[in-house]
């Protein structure tokens, strides 16, 4: 019986794993690699459709979930990122998201299981679909949609349960830039939860997309906190649009304000001309180094741009240090 | 703790904060001014009240749509997403308000901040109650309760604290709702109604808040300050007095928020002590003729009361920075008539779009990239800019004597493999902001639509959006399809992981007809467009061409300095093939062959045709550009001939297709490749010297040469190479001149042109045959045409002075090995160039793993080894060497 992860979570610093598109990008894989076997005769082209490929080429994302446990992560990421029905439709996939999410998860939970040394995880990572329910995509009518609540709770519900059938620890709602469509997300979680009779701990992590210290849909990030601290979360942090470094500030301000845990998982710097992520893991454990000193995390990973390496060179250096105090005060 | 809300913003309601003012005028049972607009659907005017508020102190708005004559779900709705795009009023959180369950859920459904709910009530009973709670803490809201439930509002200091109490209990012990997040209403009443039982409303109200705070540890108490004041209605004076008295006391007993009309309050110290003792007896019913005593002063303080303003004084300055602080704030409300003024100063009303307004965007877009401000509120900027412009608009039209026309056509795309279009949607509506007529072909659109749609739709602008790394790639491949398709509209670049110098360096120079230009964000948009369709159209082409040409010099200094790897790191990351005998086909034939009368007709089947147009400058694949709308035509007149010519050139042998290919035995060294004169190995032929790539490879990848492909000396496993020289050139002078004396160019390049298409089949050609025959490696391929062109087969035949080896100095060792001049007739000129022209020579490399490679920038340092291992001076290569070296 493992240990649960609220307890190793006050012993030692969680690590998370690092990007999944940049490890599946050194494959080269090609329009066929999306749908063999599963989605041949598909009328849409599903090349960078990435999660697909937890069913057509399973034993690529099981690798990348292994080099991921292997440098030392304790929580590695389901390839669901895109796993609902919004995300899904531009591809006309909508159908396919049960199956996305149940292997995705079913696959992740294999190899987690192949290693005995310590508690693995698996979270069940819930993107923030492609559509924002609190802003509108015509300036025209500022009063427009292009999604409503109830589609993103409706289409997380779908997620939420496959990610639960196929077996995650956690759920992960990550990279929010509206803090609305995230609120729809933990409203389906909740939700699922009560007609399951069974809970997982969730995990949110937010994105503040620039230097202005706000996410996307104009939030700073104590108000983050705030918006979303109405479930007894297991953590709350920042990920992707920022390297390390221009994530401390807000990572300072999760530290002092939040009563759950405090997770990062920066990319590998900011993108260099070419969109590529060229921070190596020496810099950008270079970087950590720093939030651990100040002791501002209590799980830490990467985004855009880190590799296994990034990984193992964070897992290493975090070893050394005690996890962040957690000020828990939600019962 | 604490009760903790957010918008934008935080807020934080601690013991020090005193009291939360929440603004009560967007509230259509209390305000019939804000009931008008919402019944008239005049929204930007209801917007103003909501940001008068805000602007006056309000630190919640509360947002009531309760009325019968409209449809209170729909407004609430539309309301509160008007508001999330106005960045000064949704900095503060939201109160939704209202009687009704489904309104206040289709609010909850719209905010994206925490929220409070007003109100819910035990009125229809403890189920109902623990319903609409439950499901309050799952939208992630506060909630006010009132003092109400199912025997109806309580009125005394008894009944509210006992209803507060009952609720507060099943709020806490069975929804487990946060205490912090329970806020009581315990009924503000009217007080000096002239009716006895009213004269201990507010009294009993302060009590009962006392009672609240002591009692129930963690909730807050509210309440509509408003309503103690009702029989005063026309005397803002009193009424004034009355609210500032009110929530003195009231706070004083631990109210801590309450909505309130921030400008209808009087200053507590500054109200007249006569009045306030008046006030006041009424308040805590100090005196039984109170009422009467207070009534009788009102008679005598009449007044407009004191309204609070809002900061004008940005109305002080200048008309253009009026015009900056408009758009910067996004304040539409004087923007007409500073558009007119403005209008005044200058001689064309276009002339205020292209000065002060653009200045003024300008400024949106510097904020905007310091992070001082954000997109909601560059989004209002838009909308500032688009009421100027609407407001110009018919005095533009009427100097364009009455023709009205957009003023230009933009294309906008996320690019094929992205789905990321909220930022290409933006810049879509700042443009159609500005009079622009924007085509919105959505997300993953392949290059060909957008070719085809801007060729159809006549547009002066393309715009490609993408947010992932790969779109990156694809913008490039558009830029190079738009150069194909001999466009000349100018192409916009923008999304997040776009920049100036991938512009620049990936981009710009592939599309040598048209304007590329990087967008930096959607403010800056429309001064791009603007400026690439104005009549200054030359200069800031000219300005960005050097630009750009001075970014990618920069970039490519910057790159050798940073990115190349030494010669040993490359060496060490050099491509290894897990070499086995057993994968290696021992070639069917060693030694060297000549074939001199391989007759021409076997070649037409391998003709390549897409060059061929090229040549003609016509662009696009064969066979689909013979149905190209454009160039078909054209393109089909040219295939016939080109086919007629080519019946002659085969029935009459205008030119004779010669080639001598040779396989060997070879092992490579290093970067190196001995080649043997037989399986002895024992006497060397020729070194073929190749050159390593030195990029920075991403992990994984290797720094590749063509040695890489052939099985190092040390492993002894037997490996072999090819080499060839082919020419379809022999005989073809004589037809050349001929034309020439003709003065028919059109033949003279046509036979060329032909000659160069049967080089190029003849050595696929010689290769496949190798391939089957001669070195017999795979002898079961059957691959047609089409796959020919696409090199699906195994093996590669790299040419020497292309991008695998761009060495061309290593084709005198081919030739000679070959001996190929005496052989074919093909002779390498001083410059090392093949004469007839019509020809190619090359390697063969069989491994599966081969594969073809562009080797990219070297350094000095592989000059001066690859010197050392030819034998000859540093300078001597660095002429050859110019093209691919990185630095000096």
């Amino acid at each position: 019986m493992k240990k649960n992860i609220e307890e190793l979570l006050k012993e030692s610093i969680l690590i998370l794993d690092g990007a999944m598109g940049t490890m599946i990008q050194r494959h080269k894989l090609e329009e066929e690699d999306f749908r063999d076997g599963a989605f041949e005769n598909h009328s849409k082209p599903l090349k960078g459709n990435n999660d697909l490929l937890s069913i057509t080429r399973p034993e690529i994302i099981k690798d990348i979930h292994r080099q991921y446990f292997l440098a030392g992560a304790d929580i590695v990421e389901t390839n669901t990122f895109s796993g609902t029905w919004i995300a899904q439709a531009d591809y006309a996939l909508e159908d396919a998201v049960y199956r996305i999410n149940y292997e995705s998860a079913k696959i992740a939970k294999e190899v987690a299981n192949e290693f005995t040394d310590k508690p693995r995880f698996v979270a069940g990572s819930i993107g923030p679909t492609n559509r924002t329910a609190s802003i509108s995509p015509d300036v025209n009518d500022p009063g427009y949609r292009a999604i409503t609540f109830d589609e993103l709770v409706n289409a997380y519900s779908d997620q939420v349960g496959a990610l639960m059938d196929g077996g995650v620890d956690i759920l992960l709602v990550e990279t929010i830039f509206d803090t609305l469509n995230a609120k729809a997300a933990l409203f389906a979680i909740d939700e699922v939860f009560e007609k399951r009779g069974e809970k997982l701990p969730i995990m949110v992590s937010g994105t503040i997309t620039d230097q202005s210290g706000r996410t996307l849909t104009g939030q700073t990030t104590e108000a983050f906190l705030i918006s979303l601290s109405h479930l007894p979360l297991l953590s709350i942090g920042l990920n992707c649009a920022l390297g390390a470094n221009l994530m401390r500030p807000y990572l300072q301000i999760l530290n002092e304000k939040s009563p759950f845990a405090v997770s990062a998982h920066p990319n590998a710097g900011l993108p260099n001309e070419f969109g590529k992520y060229d921070e190596s893991p020496e810099m950008m454990a270079a970087q950590i180094k720093e939030f651990l000193d100040e002791g501002l995390i209590n799980i830490i990973g990467g985004c855009c741009g880190t590799t296994p390496e990034h990984i193992k060179a964070i897992a290493d250096l975090a070893k050394n240090y005690k996890p962040r105090r957690i000020l828990s005060e939600i019962g | 703790m604490f009760l903790k809300l957010s918008g934008l913003e935080p807020l934080i309601v601690t013991p020090e904060s005193n009291f939360v003012n929440v603004g009560e005028r967007t509230n259509v049972t209390g305000s019939k001014a804000f009931l008008r607009m919402i019944k008239e659907g005049d929204f930007e005017a209801a917007l103003a009240v909501a940001r008068d508020q805000v602007e006056g102190g309000a630190q919640i708005i509360d947002v009531n749509m309760d009325e019968g004559m409209i449809d209170g779900k729909e407004a609430m709705v539309k309301f509160l997403n008007l508001i999330a795009s106005e960045p000064d009023i949704a900095r503060v959180p939201v109160m939704i308000d209202s009687s009704k369950w489904e309104i206040i859920e289709a609010g909850l459904k719209c905010i994206q901040g925490k929220g409070v709910v007003n109100s819910i009530s035990l009125k229809e009973g403890e189920e109902n109650f623990i319903w609409q709670a439950k499901q309050i803490k799952r939208y992630g809201a506060a909630v006010i309760v009132m003092a109400f439930d199912e025997k109806g509002q309580a009125d005394s200091y008894e009944r509210r604290i006992e209803i507060c109490k009952r609720s507060y209990d099943i709020l806490v012990k069975k929804v487990h709702l946060p205490k912090d997040d329970i806020i009581f209403d315990p009924n503000i009443f009217p007080v000096a109604t002239g009716m006895e039982e009213h004269n201990n409303n507010a009294l009993d109200f302060f009590r009962a808040t006392k009672w609240i705070r002591e009692n129930l540890p963690g909730a807050h108490v509210s309440g509509g300050v408003s309503n103690v004041s009702f029989s005063f209605r026309g005397n803002n004076k009193v009424r004034e007095a009355m609210h500032s008295a009110f929530l003195y006391h009231a706070i004083a007993n631990g109210m801590d928020m309450g909505i309130v009309n921030p400008t209808m309050l009087e200053v507590y110290s500054d109200i007249e002590s006569e009045l306030l003792t008046h006030v006041e007896d009424v308040l805590l019913n100090r005196r039984p003729d109170a009422t009467e005593r207070l009534l009788e002063l009102a008679e005598t303080v009449k007044g407009d009361g004191k309204k609070k303003e809002v900061d004008l004084s940005w109305r002080n300055v200048p008309v253009k920075e009026r015009l900056s602080h408009a758009l910067v704030k996004g304040l539409v409300e004087f923007i007409d008539e500073d558009v007119e003024e403005c209008r005044k100063l200058y001689k064309r009303p276009i002339e205020v779009i292209e000065g002060p307004l653009m200045d003024g965007m300008n400024i949106v877009g510097d904020l905007f990239g310091s992070g001082k401000m954000f997109l909601p509120q560059v989004v209002k900027s838009a909308r500032v800019m688009k009421k100027a412009v609407a407001y110009l608009l018919p005095y533009i039209e009427e100097e364009k004597d009455g023709k009205s026309s957009s003023a230009g056509k933009i294309l906008m795309a996320t690019v094929k493999g992205d789905v990321h279009d909220i930022g290409k949607n933006i810049v879509g509506v700042v443009l159609g902001c500005n009079n622009y007529e924007v085509i919105d072909m959505g997300v993953m659109v392949p290059a060909d639509k957008i070719i085809e749609t801007a060729i159809r739709e006549n547009v002066d602008v393309i715009g490609l959006s993408g947010l992932i790394t790969p779109s990156l790639d694809e913008m490039e491949h558009v830029a190079k399809e738009m150069e194909r398709a001999n466009l000349q509209i100018p192409l916009l670049i923008g999304g997040a992981t776009t920049s100036k110098v991938h512009t620049a360096v990936k981009i710009e120079k592939h599309y040598s007809k048209g304007q590329t230009v990087h967008v930096l964000d959607a403010s800056r948009s429309v001064t791009v467009v603007e400026s690439l369709l104005g009549s200054k159209k030359n200069q800031f082409v000219e300005d960005l061409k050097l630009e750009y040409e001075r970014l990618r010099e920069h970039h490519e200094k910057h790159r050798g300095l940073k990115q190349l790897l030494s010669l040993e790191q490359a060496r060490e990351n050099r491509f290894k093939i897990d070499f086995k005998q057993q994968d290696i086909q021992v070639p069917n034939k060693l030694g060297v062959q000549v074939f001199s009368t391989i007759p021409l007709e076997v070649l037409v089947d391998f003709i390549d045709w897409t060059p061929f147009f090229q040549t003609w400058e016509l662009h696009g694949r064969y066979p689909k550009i013979l149905e190209d709308e454009v160039v078909g035509q054209e393109a089909k007149k040219l295939f016939a001939d080109a086919q007629a010519m080519l019946q002659k050139m085969i029935q009459e042998k205008w030119i004779e297709a010669r080639a001598v290919i040779g396989l060997f035995p070879a092992n490579s060294v290093g970067d190196d490749i001995e080649i043997y004169k037989d399986e002895s190995r024992s006497e060397i032929l020729n070194v073929q010297r190749t050159l390593r790539q030195q990029t920075k490879k991403t992990s994984g990848q290797p720094n590749l040469a063509l040695a890489d492909f052939i099985a190092p000396k040390d492993t002894e496993i037997n490996d072999y190479i090819g080499a060839f020289v082919v020419t379809t050139g022999i005989g073809l002078e004589k037809w050349v001149e001929k034309f020439e004396k003709d003065h028919d160019d059109y033949n003279s390049i046509m036979v060329k042109a032909l000659a160069d298409r049967l080089a190029e089949a003849l050595a696929e050609y010689m290769h496949r045959e190798v391939r089957l025959n001669h070195w017999g490696y795979a002898s079961e391929e059957f691959l047609d045409n089409e796959s020919l062109i696409q090199e699906k087969y195994r093996g590669i035949r790299p040419a020497p002075g292309y991008p695998a080896c761009p060495d061309h100095l290593e084709k005198i060792g081919l030739f000679e090995m070959l001996d190929a001049t005496k052989l074919t007739g093909v002779s390498l000129t001083e410059t090392l160039a093949m004469l007839p022209a019509a020809s190619v020579s090359g390697w063969y490399f069989a491994h599966e793993e081969a594969k073809y490679f562009g080797l990219g920038k070297i350094n000095s340092e592989q000059l001066e080894n690859a010197a050392i291992r030819k034998d000859v001076s540093n300078e001597y290569l660095k002429k050859w060497y110019s093209s691919f070296m990185i630095d000096n």
